[in-house]
């Protein structure tokens, strides 16, 4: 009983969307707010017992593998688990009003985002290969639905991109499972780790795999679907999207190759994914610099900031630089998540009380939306990397690692994806900080922003100056299950 | 309970600063009264835990706040002499620079903002000023350049945007720099703390491995001089002058380019050690480094037509004196340079409240419209004169004696090309601020100035815009009138000495 918390962690959102989608959202307003704090709940104790206790393992219904299903939480199951609570708790708080001052459908919303809350939870929580690859078709069918709500031909377009390439991924991952099934009889991650070797069938398998993950992620060259998707969706659903979804498919990328590929893991393999995810924060950081709409800019800054996440893989392999780039990525991950989903929050308020988001006509902006541009100012100063951000310790990590480690190239990524951080950044942060143009004597709000959608990105983003004190309590977490050598 | 509140004094400090920010954010535009009482108690209470802290280290406390951030990194704020010396100079010209700017900018848009901002600057500050390890520092030399970015863009027209862009791209590419510096140095060597004479596990590093101890310290001090302003690097400076006044004088006098001369100071002394410095030849090119900084500064000084950006170049010339006495070495010069953080500090600050004294009351901008100011404004003047004639070094004020401090220097280490460069910058110091004494003071007066406002009262500007530089002018002529006091400026800079180099 102990480990209930696990599978109350995956149903509680899952069932709180049932919920809604029978009783109707606007008969029972509050109920996606109890089902949030519900779930946050669960996952605080899941937390706290892989703190305490280690990694926890709960088998569904009490069967065991190979016909139960087994759900397993580690230090950085537990992490991911973590931000996603609270980014969750906050999209849940914010896209209440959000939605009905826009004219969105909440009926559609609410069962949509809370399934999609339970299958990054389950995402996070599987140790199985054919359940990881359920979650991922689910996430997908949650995400271009999110994507298309506003209904108009972009966004439509945008969602239909997005549902094709997911697809797309998907039907790759699931090659690559039956093949590794095939090989090895059995779906367990750690078992299947166990048993495969260095040969074709596994490289075959692991490129499969990879390659359907990528699509997912939006990692560079698979990335033109992110940006129309992202930006073109309302404000809460861009927040999850960018912070959440598009990071489990990176995270499974990570897990797959340190718990089920590591054999294949060689310094040229490591190269070749971490190269991709170089071009990816150069080639996302440009984009950025030249979007005309503020949605945009933090859109491609996802692809930009995702592409981190592959450093890991060529410094893994690389004994000095291995704790280092692990500890940084998985921080990176954690101080991206909550910065990207109050950057698209703060983005949501514009949108809310301009009518739009294009970066010209937001010139004197900041008397009426005061906090808003401070979370927007804080959030990217995370994204850049400035300090006390946790965005800056986990570059320190990051950066330890490659230094460290002789990684000459990637010290050179860091700190140039920083430098083009900063310039996309403040090309923001200035228009925000421009007297009105001439002619105007005044830019006032068409409507007016609720509090509570001020303030619920201000608290998610001061949750990164947080992190930025001290990093010890999520790395010790980290710590707990970790492979060998990475503890 | 009372002696843990006590040890962390350190901390208090800082967030007095960090306090008063978040509350004025917090607080309307309009909330002008409350604004101001927040302002000036914030500062006020920096300014007693400071003291505070000066009062405890002469009583022989150590005051250590240090906690893990990172396994292996630690964050650490430490208060040896070096620190309060850059502290007290951030306590009290932020409480005098609030005042100014209280009074200054009464009427513009954006007060909340800015004064929020201000406040980050002078956290940031004290932060570097008490950073106890290169970790620490960097921390707040970043937070610094995010923070003091909304204040030069404060009044959001083009070129206040366009100064913005330059800032950015010289103090991040700086802050890039740094961070390389210091990940690498802590690969190498792990953490160090501020330790005076250098550390002795860098000194070994440097010793077997000198390329990549030069690389690194080059790095480091490339980071650091950007915002010290040294030749090349010193382009941003005048450009940031479209800033308001007080924050002009902020920047010049206490946040940001001393933030970098005392970056030079701390990473030169104590944690490669001068002579470890000097041994990697990295001291020698400093020292002409910046003795052409000063020589081109005073130059392009010479051919402004502004005031403010007259004073600009001054400032990236003054400033490299700093960076000169930590670089020729010995005792002497590094009295020199370290008194100069302070007392060009309150030289500067003066010549920039005045001159915006002079915009404020009578709409001047440039040097030629000052013909004959001396009579509207006798008192302005008087404080505008001092701080210029400290400038060029007279006796007693207080630019003379750090000047004779960096010849001793110079003679003691035998580099009398120094000598040579401090008498041709006396002289071009003379160049460019004699002529404007002779406008202020000699030269009839025009019919009339550009933007003169009324004289409502006695007074010849808002009282609050004039006593700061009466205060600040004072202050810079006692500093040289009684160095020899004790806790003058530089009986303080020869006890941080004393550590550096024991007898």
């Amino acid at each position: 009983m102990a480990t209930l918390s696990l599978p109350l962690a995956f149903f509680l959102p899952l069932f709180t969307a049932l919920a809604v989608f029978l009783v109707r959202a606007r008969r029972a307003p509050w109920l996606p707010l109890l089902g949030a704090v519900a779930t946050v709940a669960a996952v605080a104790d899941v937390v706290r017992q892989v703190a305490e206790n280690g990694p926890q393992v709960h088998h569904l219904g009490g069967w065991q593998p190979p016909l139960g299903v087994e759900l397993y939480a580690d230090g950085l199951s537990a992490l991911m688990l973590g931000m996603t609570a609270l980014v969750g708790l906050a999209v849940t708080l914010y896209a209440a009003p959000y939605l009905r001052g826009k004219g969105y459908n909440t009926e559609l919303f609410w069962p949509l985002w809370l399934v999609q809350w339970a299958t990054l939870n389950g995402t996070f929580l599987s140790a199985d290969l054919f359940n990881l690859y359920v979650m991922l078709e689910l996430l997908t069918l949650t995400a271009a639905p999110l994507a298309a709500m506003a209904g108009d031909r972009p966004s439509l377009g945008a969602a239909m991109r997005y549902l094709l390439l997911a697809l797309l991924g998907s039907l790759a991952y699931l090659l690559g499972v039956a093949l590794l099934y095939g090989g090895t009889g059995t779906l367990h991650l750690r078992e299947v780790g166990e048993l495969v070797g260095a040969d074709a069938h596994t490289a075959v398998a692991a490129a499969l795999i990879t390659a359907g993950l990528f699509a997912k992620a939006a990692v560079f060259p698979l990335h033109m679907w992110l940006m129309p998707a992202h930006s073109n969706a309302p404000a809460p659903a861009s927040a999850a999207l960018s912070a959440l979804v598009a990071k489990a498919g990176l995270y499974l990328v990570l897990r797959l190759w340190l718990w089920v590929f590591p054999v294949l893991l060689s310094t040229y393999m490591g190269w070749l994914i971490g190269a991709l995810g170089a071009l990816a924060v150069l080639y996302g950081s440009l984009q950025a610099l030249r979007q005309p709409r503020l949605k945009q800019v933090i859109a491609y800054s996802t692809i930009a900031q995702l592409g981190y996440l592959l450093l890991l893989l060529p410094m893994v392999v690389i004994p000095a630089a291995a704790v280092h780039a692990w500890q940084g990525v998985a921080y990176h991950a954690l101080a991206h998540g909550f910065a990207k989903s109050a950057a698209f929050l703060a983005a949501g308020n514009m949108l809310y009380s301009l009518g739009h988001d294009r970066l010209e006509g937001l010139r004197g902006l900041t008397p009426y939306l005061s906090i808003t541009v401070l979370t927007l100012g804080l959030a990217f100063a995370s994204l850049m990397a400035l300090p006390p951000s946790g965005g800056f310790l986990a570059k320190w990590l990051l950066l330890s690692g490659a230094i460290s480690g002789g990684q000459w190239p990637w010290a050179v990524v860091i700190i140039l994806g920083s430098v083009l951080a900063a310039a996309y950044a403040f090309r923001v942060l200035a228009v925000a900080h421009a007297a009105p143009p001439a002619g105007y004597t005044e830019v006032r709000p068409a409507q007016r922003v609720p509090r509570i959608m001020e303030w619920v990105p201000l608290l998610l983003v001061l949750i990164v100056y947080a992190m930025g004190v001290s990093a010890m309590p999520a790395l010790g977490l980290l710590e707990q299950g970790a492979p060998e050598g990475l503890q | 309970m009372i002696a843990a509140l006590q040890d962390l004094l350190p901390l208090w400090a800082l967030l007095a600063s960090l306090g008063t920010a978040v509350i004025i954010f917090a607080l309307r535009d309009e909330r002008r009264r409350q604004r101001t009482f927040w302002n000036l108690f914030g500062a006020s209470v920096k300014l007693v835990l400071v003291a505070l802290l000066v009062y405890g280290f002469l009583q022989g406390r150590s005051y250590q706040v240090a906690w893990e951030v990172v396994p292996g990194v630690t964050f650490h704020l430490a208060a040896d002499p070096l620190a309060l010396l850059f502290a007290m100079l951030s306590a009290v010209l932020w409480l005098i620079t609030t005042v100014y700017a209280v009074a200054y900018l009464e009427n513009s848009a954006q007060r909340a903002r800015f004064f929020g901002f201000f406040s980050l600057c002078v956290a940031a500050t004290f932060g570097i000023a008490l950073a106890g390890n290169l970790f620490t520092f960097l921390l707040f030399y970043e937070a610094l350049t995010l923070a003091t970015y909304p204040l030069v863009v404060h009044r959001g027209h083009p070129a206040a945007l366009a100064a913005g862009r330059t800032y950015l791209a010289y103090t991040l590419g700086g802050g890039m720099a740094l961070l390389a510096g210091t990940v690498a140095l802590y690969a190498a060597v792990g953490e160090q703390p501020f330790s005076p004479g250098g550390s002795a596990a860098v000194a070994e590093w440097a010793a077997a491995a000198p390329g990549a101890a030069t690389v690194v310290l080059a790095l480091l001090l490339g980071g650091v001089a950007v915002k010290a302003a040294l030749f090349p690097l010193q382009a941003w400076l005048p450009i940031a002058m479209v800033a308001p006044a007080p924050v002009s004088a902020l920047l010049h006098a206490v946040a940001v380019v001393k933030a970098g001369a005392f970056g030079v100071v701390r990473i030169v002394q104590d944690v490669y050690g001068h002579a470890v410095a000097a041994d990697l030849n990295v001291t020698p090119v400093l020292a002409a480094l910046a003795a052409v900084t000063i020589l081109y500064g005073s130059l392009r000084a010479l051919a402004q037509v502004d005031i403010k950006r007259r004073l600009a170049f001054s400032t990236v010339s003054q400033v490299s004196f700093i960076t000169l006495g930590v670089a020729m070495g010995g005792p002497l010069g590094l009295i020199g340079g370290l008194v100069h953080l302070v007392h060009q500090g309150l030289m500067k600050i003066t010549l920039f409240f005045c001159a915006g004294n002079y915009a404020e009351t009578l709409g001047i901008h440039r040097i030629e419209s000052l013909n004959g100011v001396g009579r509207r404004m006798p008192l302005t003047s008087v404080a505008f004169t001092i701080g210029a004639l400290g400038m060029i070094g007279f006796p007693p004020i207080a630019g003379f004696i750090s000047k004779w401090h960096l010849g001793l220097g110079a003679l003691a280490q035998e580099l009398y090309w120094i000598l040579a460069v401090l008498v041709a910058s006396t002289l071009l110091n003379a160049a460019y601020f004699l002529p404007v004494l002779r406008r202020i003071w000699l030269l009839p007066a025009p019919a009339g100035w550009p933007g003169a406002m009324p004289r409502t009262s006695s007074a010849e500007t808002h009282r609050w815009l004039l006593h700061p530089a009466l205060l600040t002018a004072l202050a810079a002529l006692l500093a040289g009138v009684l160095a020899a006091a004790e806790f003058s400026p530089l009986n303080w800079a020869q006890r941080i000495v004393e550590q550096e180099y024991p007898l």
